[in-house]
């Protein structure tokens, strides 16, 4: 299987992606923001970092990059789209994802391995998880805190649609807790913390077994993988 | 050449946390008249011809798409600048 990765002007976690991608046992493969071209790749992440410096509004001008007209087609005809902090403010003003993301409500940049719940295992990047599932992967963000209209509340939450909720601490505000959603169809996934930074041992938060060898972010990457092989 | 004026502001309903900062730094200089403070955006476009209807048309499709988010934003102003001054 064949990921893109999209590398846009301040993307920072691209490489990181790559690397989850290859460490899950599928073909990264890097993608430019300025070309209209997904080298026939079979799934998307879009990555973190600070696109465009974050002007306007974290990923408005990268949602409207070249690359992102090829990349809302294939999201529309049912490929796999991750996008990861940066990546999921780009989803959200895509419009491929339903709600928005603003300044965290403390006003400051949080770093720290949080705890997550996956509340929905049946998307195409979560699948691999169980339900309720308990993990612990890195956030950082300044703009974290996903709000939407109380009706697109209601119905992402009677739909299922919030996909993994924060536990113990919410770092930014987010309505609900809500660390990551999904569209209607499953297949494009909009997650604020770092699921790539959780990949290798050594590289990964602390767990109680071991420090650093926390590698719940694997599970995300493994999920398309299944899912592609289950469909072909 | 005159300039089109683009202002937007978080929507009213939400936490502000710039404008929660700033309100915060005046109560510590002791400027105790001030209840609240939100922060926007002004942008300013400027055009070679006419501001026309046409062209403000065209602004405030901008405006709604572009320069604003309407999940998280409303655009509270759009008018032309001259030299002379401001003009609604």
């Amino acid at each position: 299987m064949r990921i893109g990765v999209v590398t846009f002007p301040g993307s920072l976690d691209d490489r990181d992606a790559q690397r989850a991608i290859r460490l899950a046992g599928a073909t990264p493969v890097a993608l430019w923001h300025g070309e209209h071209d997904l080298h026939g790749v079979d799934a998307l992440v879009l990555p973190g970092g600070f696109s465009y410096g974050d002007y306007l509004r974290c990923g408005a001008i990268a949602s409207l990059s070249p690359i992102m007209a090829e990349v809302i087609d294939a999201a529309n005809k049912g490929m796999p789209v991750l996008g990861i902090c940066n990546g999921f403010q780009m989803l959200t003003e895509a419009h491929l994802l339903e709600g928005g993301l603003i300044r965290n409500e403390a006003g400051a940049f949080i770093c720290r391995d949080q705890r997550l719940r996956i509340e929905n295992s049946s998307t195409d990047w979560t699948n691999g998880f169980t339900d309720k599932q308990e993990i612990t992967i890195p956030l950082k963000n300044g703009e974290g805190g996903f709000i939407a209209s109380a009706e697109t509340l209601a119905r992402l939450e009677g739909e299922g649609r919030v996909i993994a909720r924060y536990l113990d601490v919410n770092p930014n505000g987010s309505l609900n807790d809500i660390a990551g959603v999904t569209n209607a169809r499953g297949n494009v996934v909009g997650l604020m913390p770092h699921p790539e930074h959780a990949v290798e041992p050594g590289f990964g938060p602390d767990t109680a077994a071991a420090m650093r060898s926390g590698i719940d972010g694997l599970a995300f990457f493994t999920s398309v993988i299944e899912r592609s092989l289950v469909n072909a | 050449m005159p300039t089109i004026v683009v202002e937007v502001m978080p929507k009213a309903e939400l936490l502000d946390p710039q404008g929660k900062a700033v309100a915060g730094a005046l109560r510590r200089l002791g400027k105790t008249d001030f209840t609240g403070v939100r922060v926007g955006k002004r942008f300013e476009l400027t055009v070679e011809g006419p501001a026309d209807a046409a062209l403000l048309a065209e602004v405030q499709e901008l405006a709604d798409t572009v320069l604003s988010n309407s999940v998280i934003e409303d655009v509270t102003g759009i008018f032309v600048l001259e030299a002379a001054g401001e003009t609604r």
